[in-house]
């Protein structure tokens, strides 16, 4: 967090742009020096669905195997409700998989298998990749 | 407008960034700008299309050519042979890989391929309890941009080129209300975000707030330059719980940052937003009726004029605008008004999200191009009918809408489209009925709902929807009358003409639209009390054909009141004294053998029953 404290100050401009350029590494997986991200989806649906429960278990089982280089986020929505919970899990420099329907035991074996294994768990899987946003 | 005669998606995705997509980018926009080509051809930034592998990757439109793994140096020769001459190079072109992928790509379903995300751009991307995240999604570069960079007047003309129609359902063009209150002069105006939303079925503006809050501060940011307002207010229902904690904390973080305040960004603006809580009243996502409610006064609309332009909240010049409608306002300042008619139609310009919900098989929130039949909607995006059911309508714009039915379909989305059925755009919720509803009792459903939101204040909407809520209720439960129809119709004329604001003005039109497309419906209730789906009891029996009964006895085991009976493989039998009319024998029976009779039947099966027992 110390990169946030040194900017939670009044910005200028130039100061989002730099914003920008350093928060684009974590956001975007691409130099932050980790390995994958995973978004557990937590609007109200995903919520209301058990989301918490299926961030709940992926925590413990990284602090189990004591991961270091997993990032785990929590975003809005992902658009499918009536596929809640979901997780969006991004290798880095593979594209992203949306896993639908989730339970703990369900995160629990895609992170063994795919967060670890390297191997997508093609049951849990919906789809590959991210929406056009343009 | 620029038209474009070619797109190339270049795809944003973290595999072909990384691969380096974004030095392409740069060498297309050169090579465009240095043969002159940057106002026929368009480079849009795509979201990953799950060829990571391949990357970086590019499509062009129209002719859907895809190329991989492309370097800056490439792109000279693209431009010369594809762009220019049309021959396609087939030396950089997709070749099908030798095994398929097993899992899709979103490019291959269409719930994801037929929807394009700009009001949602960072629906599930971004942690929206972190501002950084917003920003390195070109978050408030909107905003320093119309601070630093134009008047009012350059905003107001930008808006205006969009044609950015109001997302709330009215769809009046945001410019022009932003004008009308720049041109008046006053010491203090005030810019409001209306996000109490509150057709039932609809979740687009709770979504934006949830998922993304930032962009609604930052719309109402630029909204704020563009009018001289210096102090918001985001009216959100209490009911929202998430959205407000998470708009709460986005206020916080901007402020933290200067990006509210005094002196935004250094640029010497100031904008203070307070969140006000709404008790859920639907009222209140009336404009003046919201405003009052922020007074802390009883949330009742009052006439107009003098608009909310001119004297809104506190009498002082206002702006309200919907969530959806500030989403879509810091991607047109960055992009330009060209960029957002590119999408749309010419009167109804950019995306419009929707949440689909009812009896589709996907549901879920959407944001499609305006123009898109409604029929790809509901059968593309929503993936058909649930259960293999029937499409009776699909209801559009909740209490103030209506319902259109299947011969209707392929009306594009656009705001004077929709109208034409009878029904609106509204904000955006749809709500998709099947063959086993009664349309009578939907019309019933939403005129109930109008019915107990009425605020009270003015006599059509207070007594007029009451009475035609009787009726409906009278003729749901069989004791329609010859000319209720006319009765109906007669009122919700004089209603909508007469009523003081919108909830008044459009509570008529579900019931209208379903008089309007399934009248039948309402005949065969009045004069052959009969619910041919089987949904108002009194007016429904049901009954085992016996030609067609195989005698499974699934319905007999679904019955909860044990009211069928009969022998394996022989044809089952119905005792209507229990039977409650669950409709779960009707459900159960995978041969059509159940029947919907009308309610009179009950009787005569019952007579008949004990004419049987007696000789």
């Amino acid at each position: 967090m110390t990169q946030k404290e040194a900017f939670m100050q009044r910005l200028t401009i130039d100061d989002l742009k730099k914003i920008k350029e350093q928060y684009e590494g974590t956001f975007a997986l691409r130099h932050g020096g980790y390995r994958a991200k995973v978004t557990i989806h937590m609007g109200t649906c995903g919520i209301a669905a058990g989301a918490r429960t299926v961030m709940g278990a992926l925590v413990e089982a990284l602090a189990q195997k004591d991961v270091q280089d997993v990032i785990i986020t929590a975003s809005g929505c992902a658009g499918f409700c009536s596929k809640e919970p979901m997780a969006t899990v991004e290798i880095l420099g593979q594209a992203p998989v949306k896993y639908c329907c989730l339970d703990p035991e369900k995160m629990k074996r895609i992170f063994a298998e795919h967060i670890q294994g390297g191997n997508i768990v093609q049951e849990y899987a919906l789809v590959m990749g991210n929406e056009n946003s343009y | 407008m620029d038209k474009f005669r070619a797109n190339l998606m270049l795809c944003g995705g973290t595999g072909c960034i990384a691969g380096g997509g974004l030095k392409v980018k740069q060498a297309m926009d050169a090579e465009l700008r240095k043969r002159g080509l940057e106002k026929e051809i368009n480079v849009v930034i795509t979201g990953c299309n799950g060829f990571c592998a391949q990357g970086p990757i590019m499509t062009v439109y129209p002719d859907g050519t895809f190329y991989e793994k492309l370097t800056p140096a490439d792109v000279p020769e693209i431009v010369e042979e594809h762009l220019l001459k049309g021959r396609p190079l087939e030396r950089l072109m997709y070749r099908e890989p030798e095994k398929k992928q097993p899992l899709p790509v979103m490019s291959e379903i269409p719930f994801f391929n037929l929807q394009v995300l700009r009001a949602l751009r960072n629906k599930g991307l971004i942690d929206p309890e972190n501002i950084e995240e917003y920003i390195a999604r070109d978050g408030y570069k909107a905003a320093a941009k119309a601070l630093s960079s134009m008047t009012p007047e350059e905003i107001i003309q930008e808006m205006k080129s969009a044609d950015l129609r109001g997302r709330g359902g009215a769809g009046f063009p945001t410019g022009l209300k932003w004008e009308l209150c720049y041109m008046v002069q006053a010491p203090l105006k005030y810019i409001l975000c209306n996000g109490d939303e509150g057709d039932p079925g609809a979740f687009m503006d709770r979504s934006i707030m949830e998922g993304d809050p930032h962009v609604v501060l930052e719309g109402m940011i630029i909204g704020a330059k563009a009018i001289g307002a210096s102090k918001g207010y985001i009216y959100v229902r209490a009911e929202y719980p998430l959205a407000v904690q998470r708009l709460q904390k986005a206020i916080k973080d901007a402020k933290a940052y200067g990006l509210l305040g005094d002196d935004i960004l250094g640029t010497g603006f100031n904008l203070d937003i307070e969140i006000y809580l709404g008790a859920g009243a639907f009222v209140c996502g009336e404009a003046t009726a919201l405003m009052r409610s922020i007074e802390g006064k009883r949330g009742m609309p009052i006439p107009k004029p003098p608009h909310t332009t001119t004297q809104g909240l506190w009498r002082r010049p206002t702006v309200l605008n919907n969530v959806e409608t500030y989403a879509n306002i810091p991607a047109i300042i960055l992009n330009g008004a060209a960029w957002f008619k590119s999408l749309g139609t010419e009167k109804s310009t950019g995306t419009k999200v929707f949440a689909l919900t009812g009896a589709v098989n996907n549901i879920g929130l959407v944001e499609v191009p305006m123009g898109m039949p409604l029929r790809k909607i509901i059968f593309d995006i929503g993936g058909g009918m649930k259960k293999g059911r029937k499409f009776k309508a699909v209801q559009l714009g909740g209490p103030s809408g209506g319902c259109i039915p299947e011969a209707l379909l392929d009306t594009p989305v656009t705001f004077e489209d929709i109208a034409k059925t009878g029904a609106i755009v509204g904000s955006g919720g749809m709500v998709v009925i099947d063959d086993y509803n009664c349309m009578v009792s939907v019309a019933k459903f939403f005129l109930e709902f109008t019915t107990d939101e009425s605020c009270g204040k003015c006599p059509p909407c207070r007594i007029g929807t009451k009475v035609m809520h009787d009726r409906l209720v009278d003729i749901t439960e069989g004791r329609g009358k010859e000319g209720d129809i006319e009765l109906l119709e007669d009122l919700s004329h004089d209603i909508i003409n007469t009523s003081l604001c919108g909830l008044g003005q459009s509570a008529p039109n579900p019931v209208l639209t379903t008089i309007k497309y399934f009248r039948e419906e309402f005949e065969s209730h009045i004069k052959e009390g009969w619910c041919k789906a089987g949904v108002c009891r009194p007016l429904t029996t049901f009954y085992v054909d016996q030609e067609s009964c195989k005698g499974c006895g699934a319905c007999a085991r679904v019955c909860p009141q044990k009211a069928v009976s009969g022998e394996k493989k022989k044809p089952y039998s119905i005792d209507q004294t229990l039977c409650v009319k669950c409709r779960s024998c009707y459900e159960a029976c995978k041969f059509g053998a159940l029947k919907i009779g009308p309610g009179s039947l009950g009787k005569e099966l019952i007579e008949k029953a004990k004419g049987v027992q007696t000789r």
